[in-house]
């Protein structure tokens, strides 16, 4: 899901990069106004989690390959607005140190990876779970907030894949990304459905078991009853 | 400082880099091509017939200096492969936790 360089055109990723921006912007704020010292650790391990997930590549036999993004168990137990910073930052390092992701996609993919995945799963979460304080719908819950955590964030991925030959084409022929919406989403959707938001949902239903067990008080998703 | 149970965290981290390499591994078992839309600039001549006509200036604008991971090629031995993996794995560790202690550290002070 990491958008190369020479995908995108000017006017896709510069809007995206502006968004980012401003989503970064409060998410640094929101930090700055909830940040305990004793959970300033799990920042930067959130982060290298993230970085690190995304490197088991998942293969659809005789397909292509893909892999979870972390940033939904990152929403849950930190809180979405951490997850912003934490996942966007995993991303800038993959993009400038090892090409994973252009530069000049940075804006698009932490949008769609960092922002974009967050919030869906914290909402679908919140839906799931209702009031309960554990049992099936916290399992739930969390299995799902990745799930479609990931999908969601596929297609919008794809869309912005598919609207380059719409907006970006010179004598029929696509300057930059060249399958259309009709290709893009429909790959992109059922490859996250079938199989990498299964992924996505797993890890995200261990981790938070983990985490209820060793450090229940610290769950974000789980201390707003409301 | 780390709790008992941070610190526990972090030896989990250093494992999935060490293990990180199976995310090489099954893609090639499996013979997985590359992720969907990720194509190099071949790749997408050969799966479309040609080459957008700017999408290769844009995509040779930043080499990576561990491009995908690898130290190596792609012809390099799983060996070659799998060690950069690793190593790529603990440089990430290490600057995701850096950057964000430096950015925790940088909105703390300023909120004081």
């Amino acid at each position: 899901m990491h958008i190369p360089d020479g995908y995108l055109s000017p006017q896709t990723y510069i809007p995206l990069y502006a968004a980012f921006a401003g989503f970064l912007a409060v998410a640094l704020k929101k930090i700055r106004q909830t940040l305990s010292a004793k959970n300033i650790p799990y920042l930067g391990m959130a982060s290298a989690f993230s970085f690190l997930i995304m490197m088991f590549n998942v293969p659809i036999p005789g397909g292509t390959t893909g892999h979870a993004v972390g940033a939904s168990i990152v929403a849950l137990v930190l809180g979405p607005w951490t997850a912003v910073a934490a996942v966007s930052v995993a991303l800038i390092i993959q993009a400038f140190l090892f090409g994973d992701g252009g530069i000049t996609a940075i804006g698009a993919n932490c949008f769609n990876m960092a922002v974009v995945m967050p919030f869906v799963s914290i909402v679908v979460f919140k839906l799931v779970r209702g009031r309960a304080s554990g049992g099936w719908r916290v399992y739930l819950g969390s299995f799902l907030a990745g799930y479609i955590g990931l999908v969601v964030a596929a297609i919008v991925t794809a869309v912005e894949f598919g609207i380059q030959p719409l907006i970006a084409s010179a004598n029929g022929k696509a300057l930059y990304a060249p399958y259309p919406l009709s290709v893009a989403v429909p790959a992109m959707a059922i490859e996250h459905l079938v199989l990498f938001g299964i992924v996505e949902g797993l890890v995200t239903l261990l981790v938070l078991m983990y985490f209820l067990r060793n450090d229940p008080d610290n769950v974000y998703a789980l201390k707003e009853v409301k | 400082m780390m709790s008992a149970f941070q610190k526990k965290l972090l030896i989990i981290l250093v494992v999935l880099a060490v293990i990180s390499p199976i995310g090489i591994y099954l893609p090639a078992a499996f013979n997985a091509e590359d992720a969907w839309g990720e194509w190099s600039t071949e790749t997408v001549e050969k799966l479309v017939g040609f080459v957008p006509e700017k999408m290769k200036s844009v995509a040779e604008l930043w080499k990576a200096p561990i491009a995908d991971y690898n130290l190596g090629d792609e012809q390099s031995s799983f060996t070659v492969q799998a060690l950069s993996y690793i190593l790529s794995g603990a440089i990430g560790i290490v600057l995701c936790i850096l950057l964000l202690f430096g950015l925790s550290k940088l909105l703390v002070k300023k909120s004081e």
